[in-house]
């Protein structure tokens, strides 16, 4: 009895300490008073600051366009890739995609400064200098090698006679690869392209590396302020932020435990396979 | 299936960006630009032993160890408690857990400069309470905290999924035979669990090691980290030369670690021989 309220306790003294600083945030952004001693009367003026500042708008801008453009771009080159690599011969697979895992196991700010270099090096021929080109292409490739990560599996299920068996029917090779192929990988390129897209959303420190100036997104938008002090526009927009992952994890949850009561009593079999993955 | 056409965009790709900015690390960290032009070189690498500079590596990877131990210590029973949950509790409970490390990591150690300036709510209870402030913003325990508090999930989950997945009747068994729950935890769940928390120390120290965001907001100096170092060189001094060697060491360091992490985790199933 005593062990299982002291679990309790401990649990509850943990989530305290990952969530008591979110709270205070959300709580400061309603703060009338601009020192963070005392409340100052609830207030709405952070919020309406935030909205009419242009830097801001531009930063989500930035943040969401290159997230759609480089997880949608991501998507496609990965997952013809990962085709690709699946019928390659054995040591032309090994040697791709450990090359591949490079960029997932190598310190971030090694990918961001190797990629500032390429950029700057590469400015010579091309003529373009850092900014909101060389963050997309900085995003799509840290991108694809999830892609890559999450449809493998589900080639490696895949069964070959399926492809087989649509070409002896008469399918043509593009055509089998359409109706047949894609449409069992779905899943995995579903995951890879929302992970591609989260990915690149948040990311800060390869982009801070790979933007110019005048080009930047929400996280370093943040940064840049952050580093000058405290600032309570930082506040509601962390706040709003914080909103916006909270309802979006929500629908997610819900849609993924209504799926699974849906097919729980399907077969045991494949959902334990699909779990081995 | 002879379909391997495919891949070539990619090959392209990982050529130009991945393959080719990591040789022209290399090639900056072992040349350097004279008069007479570029040549071979190990001082790079070697002005690492610059007692300014060692300092600045043994301290990066001194706060790094005692972030993962902190995240171990208070991550390993919270892992423990969460899966021992009947089923409902757990995923609720396990979802409390994932969501933090959804919110942005800026906005996450941004959240600390609040808790830890000299007016925060910290100390206005503090102050209350009749206790002496609290005064760590800028210094190496904020730093630490701040490093805790962003990488603490990914030391809980590892160890969560390899808790859960862990076979009930061994446990049964171990006391049935008469073990307590201190030896059964010794000596069944703890070496059952060695995979998780390989890979969650893995996932704590090597993004600690490698963080100048934290040590910029939390720990304010200049030289802090070797993330700040690194950062220092391309962004503010351009020396380049240095900067890819620091890059090149912290790269080696990390993948030298993953590969002695790997032959741990039993479990990894991923791309390859050599990583």
């Amino acid at each position: 009895m005593v062990t299982r309220i002291l679990k309790k306790v401990y649990l509850y003294l943990v989530f305290l300490f990952l969530y008591a600083p979110i709270f205070v945030l959300v709580i400061y952004s309603f703060n009338d008073s601009k020192s963070r001693g005392h409340w100052g009367g609830f207030t709405l003026k952070w919020y309406a600051a935030l909205f009419q500042d242009r830097e801001i708008a531009q930063a989500v801008y930035h943040t969401v366009l290159i997230a759609i453009i480089s997880s949608v771009v991501a998507t496609i080159i990965g997952t013809a890739a990962a085709i690709g690599i699946q019928n390659m011969k054995k040591i032309n697979k090994v040697i791709i995609l450990n090359l591949s895992y490079l960029p997932v196991l190598n310190p971030d700010i090694v990918t961001g400064v190797s990629l500032m270099i390429l950029f700057i090096f590469m400015k010579a021929f091309t003529g373009v200098g850092l900014g909101f080109t060389t963050m997309l292409l900085a995003h799509i490739t840290f991108n694809i090698p999830y892609v890559i990560l999450s449809v493998m599996p589900k080639l490696k299920q895949l069964d070959k006679n399926l492809y087989e068996a649509a070409l002896d029917l008469g399918a043509k090779p593009g055509y089998a690869l359409r109706k047949v192929i894609i449409p069992e990988i779905m899943p995995g390129i579903i995951t890879g392209f929302l992970l591609a897209f989260t990915l690149s959303i948040d990311d800060f420190v390869i982009s801070f590396f790979t933007t110019g100036s005048g080009v930047s997104n929400l996280s370093i938008y943040i940064y840049s302020m952050a580093r000058r002090g405290i600032n309570p526009k930082i506040n509601a927009l962390s706040t709003i932020m914080f909103v916006l992952v909270l309802i979006l994890l929500i629908i997610v949850n819900l849609r993924l435990s209504k799926d699974k009561e849906n097919s729980k009593d399907l077969k045991v079999n494949s959902s334990l396979k699909r779990r081995e993955s | 299936m002879k379909k391997t056409w495919y891949a070539y965009p990619y090959v392209v790709w990982l050529l130009i960006f991945i393959v080719v900015p990591l040789l022209l690390i290399v090639y900056y960290a072992f040349t350097v630009t004279t008069n007479e032009g570029i040549r071979f070189t190990l001082e790079n690498i070697t002005r690492l032993r610059d007692p300014i500079y060692l300092k600045v590596f043994l301290r990066s990877v001194w706060l790094a160890l005692i972030s993962t131990l902190a995240c171990l210590l208070i991550g390993y029973p919270v892992a423990l408690i969460l899966a021992s949950r009947e089923y409902r509790k757990k995923r609720f409970l396990a979802l409390l857990f994932v969501i933090p490390m959804w919110i942005n990591f800026l906005v996450r150690t941004y959240a600390w400069m609040t808790l830890l300036e000299k007016n925060s709510a910290i100390n206005v209870i503090l102050n209350f309470l009749k206790l002496p402030p609290l005064n760590i913003l800028y210094t190496d325990q904020a730093v630490v905290l701040g490093m805790v508090y962003n990488f603490l999930p990914f030391m809980v989950l590892p160890i969560y999924s390899v808790l859960v997945k862990l076979d009930k009747s061994i446990i049964e068994a171990a006391e049935d035979l008469g073990a307590n729950y201190f030896i059964t935890l010794r000596k069944i769940i703890i070496p059952l669990s060695l995979p998780g928390v390989m890979s969650g120390i893995t996932m704590v120290f090597m993004p600690a090691i490698t963080t100048f965001v934290i040590s910029r907001l939390l720990g304010g100096g200049h030289y802090t980290l070797i993330g700040n170092l690194i950062e220092q060189q391309f962004i503010f001094t351009g020396d380049w030369n240095f900067g890819s060697a620091l890059s090149f060491v912290l790269m080696i360091l990390i993948l030298l670690s993953m590969l002695v992490m790997r032959k741990y985790d039993k479990d990894y199933e991923g791309g390859g021989a050599i990583w």
